[in-house]
């Protein structure tokens, strides 16, 4: 394993069923050893992605490189590679979970049985159970363990979490940070942002099959404004049209204002100089920064 | 029974396209029978003869029913019509019945629609209600089809024992919903109580023993429709699938919805060696219960068939006209020509497992399980290529044990076991055909998923070229689109290397373009 090249790279993808064009033009890089959030409302083409780098879906037009070769004819040879966790699991209702792991396992090359017993326990999924009476939680918890007990480099999850409680979502957050911490790579498509923010290094949103936004955290949040509440001596002049200050309001001697990421200095600076009493700085969340791509537009925020 | 009649409305929208298939395909059924025995015999006299030739001939009876006004165009049509159609509408409300309860519990749609302000008893209820509307559809259809060409009274006999038969067989599936927790073996239940149904009543007509009254579709013939109708017999089918209506609503209120009567128990916690690492072990796993049920009434059909035995020929008064009736064509020893058409018979019906574990495939990937599948190291082409293996093996086996099944029969009744080998390779050269229906529905697979149900199509044609064609005349070129067509009718005609090469290449390419097809196109 002395390969060296991203987990995923995508350029330009392009993927139409018919009429419908899912994905215009998608860019999507991860790296090895990166949590990377895969960001977008329903519809955005976050599955039909996945599923292309499954070799599920062929690919129209654009380059799609799965760790070292093509996913759509290198599919098996790759797929021992890496595992998958659907967004909505379905499992062969008359197999018990245990047995479904293990068939999942084994058609991947392997399974660690060590991990396999962890990844049980600490889910807390009862394997005996045939697969017809699991909730949806648990299907998917059959998926993740079959996902996390495989030696892997690189898991595609689709929304994996959205049938998990908060106590087995942190859980869960717990293997994926083992996982990278073993040099795994991740792809994780999801829309709960504060799962995003905790998990993820990098990040791209998608809309309407197009990648909006990608990079880390901290350079999303540079495109994107700060909340400032500010209580002052007295409010300094030229504080009104200072470029990079936004929805500005003042009362008495209270101020707040939006500043631009990248010209907080020079406002502080400014709102120094009335003499600062009080200062509180909010930094824009993931939300944020996901509202600013979609609440714009009613028809695709929803 | 709140909420009744929006449940109700919804059903009738979502299976309106299916209803009306099923009440016309029943309806066309009867009529082509009453058109088909009048087309045969122009000439009182014709048909008398005829009769006279079927009367005494356990094996028609076994087949169809008792022989009652024979000389008659509605005699006939009642006797050929009369049990096959029961069990077409026995299927009908199977079909609708498990659709509605076992199906939608299963899917947990049903969860779904008793959240919203709906009675406890109401889905069980409209469900029923559907089914009788069918049911009563369906009768009502063919007597008014039928009357057109015959006196009303028998052919509102058979409307009604029609309609009567599917209110029972419905009103069992909705017992069988409630115990069972699958949807497939409501149908298994259900489809091996209709197959005794009719193994009970050929045993009871051949005998004459009373057997017959213990099998709904003996009631329903038991009504004697145009020879002196019998109406109360009706009462019987439709008395006892209103107590098993009844059952079906107190077993409702003692389980859980979403499981059967019996809790389901834990499984193993790990996997067995037996479902290996390849793929096969788990579509082999899926496929099983499939399979081995199909086989095992293929087996069973044969047997039945296959215990008519050699005592045709002195059951049957003229041979030359036995011979226009039952014979698929041929010439030589009439046994021999009736274990022919028999063969082809057994050789059509291989075709379902084949089909049936086909589409397995499909199920699979419609439920978002092949996905799942092939994210891991498994090549697409290999689990398409362990489902298509069963199927291959599905019908080549079906074809084997049901011609192994005619001569165990043969030998039950005659202590000569030396037709098994013959017999089963008379059949078993249907594997042929068998294949090429498995290769036409495996490339409209490849093709897209949701071609791949005209697979069924496919093989529909092909019972009717072979069953029906030759009675209506078909073209010659149109009978010859069946593959089943080109294979020489063993042990009646010489065999034959040609038509098993060519049927052989012709399911080999189809095999191939399907399999071809499959790796090119989107999947899931």
């Amino acid at each position: 394993m002395t390969d060296t090249s991203p987990a995923v790279q995508i350029d330009g993808l392009v993927k139409t069923f018919g009429s419908v064009r899912a994905l215009d033009g998608l860019d999507l890089h991860v790296a090895r050893g990166e949590v990377h959030g895969f960001l977008g409302p329903n519809g955005a083409g976050k599955s039909t992605t996945l599923r292309v780098l499954l070799g599920l879906l062929r690919a129209d037009t654009g380059t799609v490189r799965l760790l070292d070769g093509d996913p759509w004819k290198d599919a098996a040879r790759l797929h021992r590679r890496l595992a998958y966790v659907p967004g909505d699991v379905s499992l062969w209702p008359n197999l018990t979970g245990g047995e479904i792991i293990d068939q999942l396992g084994r058609l991947r090359g392997g399974l660690d049985a060590g991990r396999r017993a962890e990844a049980i326990e600490r889910l807390e999924l009862d394997p005996a159970k045939k697969a017809r009476t699991y909730s949806k939680g648990n299907r998917q918890k059959v998926a993740l363990v079959a996902a996390f007990a495989s030696p892997v480099e690189l898991l595609l999850l689709d929304e994996p979490t959205s049938g998990l409680d908060p106590l087995m979502e942190a859980h869960f957050g717990d293997l994926v940070e083992e996982f990278r911490a073993g040099g795994g790579a991740v792809l994780l498509s999801s829309h709960i942002l504060a799962e995003v923010e905790r998990l993820c290094d990098r990040v791209s949103i998608v809309r309407g099959g197009r990648t909006v936004e990608s990079g880390t955290l901290a350079e999303l949040r540079h495109l994107t404004r700060t909340s400032i509440h500010a209580e002052l001596d007295r409010v300094p002049d030229d504080l009104r049209g200072l470029p990079g200050v936004n929805d500005l309001d003042i009362e008495g001697h209270r101020v707040r204002l939006q500043a631009d990421s990248d010209r907080i200095g020079a406002v502080v600076e400014v709102l120094g100089r009335g003499g600062i009493r009080t200062l509180t700085s909010t930094p824009p969340t993931l939300e944020e920064l996901f509202l600013r791509h979609y609440g714009d537009d009613p028809e695709v925020a929803r | 029974m709140t909420g009744g009649g929006a449940l109700l409305r919804l059903h009738l929208r979502r299976d309106r396209w299916m209803l009306l298939w099923w009440v016309a395909g029943i309806a066309v059924f009867y009529w082509s029978q009453a058109w088909g025995t009048e087309a045969s015999y122009p000439t009182q006299g014709e048909l008398d003869e005829a009769a006279a030739a079927m009367q005494g001939n356990a094996a028609f009876i076994a087949m169809a029913g008792p022989a009652r006004a024979l000389d008659t165009i509605g005699g006939q049509t009642a006797w050929q019509a009369g049990a096959f159609g029961m069990i077409l509408t026995g299927l009908m409300a199977m079909f609708l019945i498990g659709r509605h309860t076992r199906a939608e519990e299963e899917s947990g749609r049903d969860e779904l629609i008793r959240a919203s302000a709906i009675g406890r008893r109401t889905p069980l209820l409209a469900a029923g209600l559907v089914a009788v509307l069918a049911c009563v559809a369906a009768g009502a259809v063919v007597a008014a089809t039928l009357s057109t060409m015959l006196p009303w009274k028998g052919s509102v006999a058979l409307g009604v024992g029609a309609a009567g038969a599917g209110l029972f067989f419905g009103a069992l599936t909705l017992v069988a919903a409630q115990i069972t927790s699958s949807t497939r073996a409501v149908y298994g239940a259900v489809g091996i109580a209709l197959g005794g149904s009719y193994v009970l009543r050929a045993i009871g007509d051949v005998a004459g023993n009373g057997l017959s009254w213990a099998s709904p579709l003996g009631w329903g013939q038991a009504m004697r429709a145009f020879s002196g109708e019998r109406w109360w017999p009706a009462v019987l089918l439709v008395g006892s699938a209103a107590v098993l209506g009844v059952v079906a609503f107190a077993l409702l209120g003692r389980r859980d919805i979403g499981s059967g009567l019996r809790a389901a128990r834990p499984g193993p916690s790990s996997a067995s060696r037996s479902l290996g690492a390849g793929g096969w072990g788990l579509a082999w796993r899926l496929q099983r219960p499939g399979v081995l049920g199909w086989l095992g009434a293929l087996a069973l059909v044969g047997l039945a068939m296959g215990t008519i035995g050699d005592d045709v020929e002195g059951l049957v008064g003229d041979e030359g006209l036995a011979r226009d009736l039952l014979v698929a064509g041929g010439s030589g020893a009439f046994t021999d020509q009736l274990y022919g058409t028999v063969a082809l018979m057994v050789g059509l019906g291989a075709a379902g497992p084949a089909i049936a574990a086909a589409l397995h495939a499909r199920a699979e990937e419609d439920a978002g399980r092949a996905e799942l599948v092939l994210s891991t190291a498994l090549p697409r082409g290999r689990w398409a290529l362990g489902h298509l293996a069963i199927a291959m093996a599905a019908g080549v086996a079906g074809a084997l044990i049901g011609g192994f099944g005619m001569g165990l029969g043969y030998l039950l009744v005659t202590g000569d076991a030396s037709q098994i080998p013959r017999f089963t390779g008379a059949v078993g050269i249907y594997a042929l055909p068998v294949l090429v229906l498995l290769g036409v529905t495996w490339t409209l697979y490849g093709l897209g998923r949701r071609w791949a149900p005209l697979g069924w199509a496919a093989l529909g044609f092909c019972v009717f070229a072979m069953i029906v064609g030759r009675t209506l005349q078909l073209p010659g070129w149109l009978l010859d689109v069946s593959p089943y067509q080109h294979i020489p009718l063993l042990p009646a005609e010489p065999f034959a290397w040609t038509p098993v090469v060519v049927l052989a290449a012709i399911a080999a390419v189809l095999l191939g373009t399907g399999a071809a097809a499959l790796r090119r196109r989107d999947l899931g």
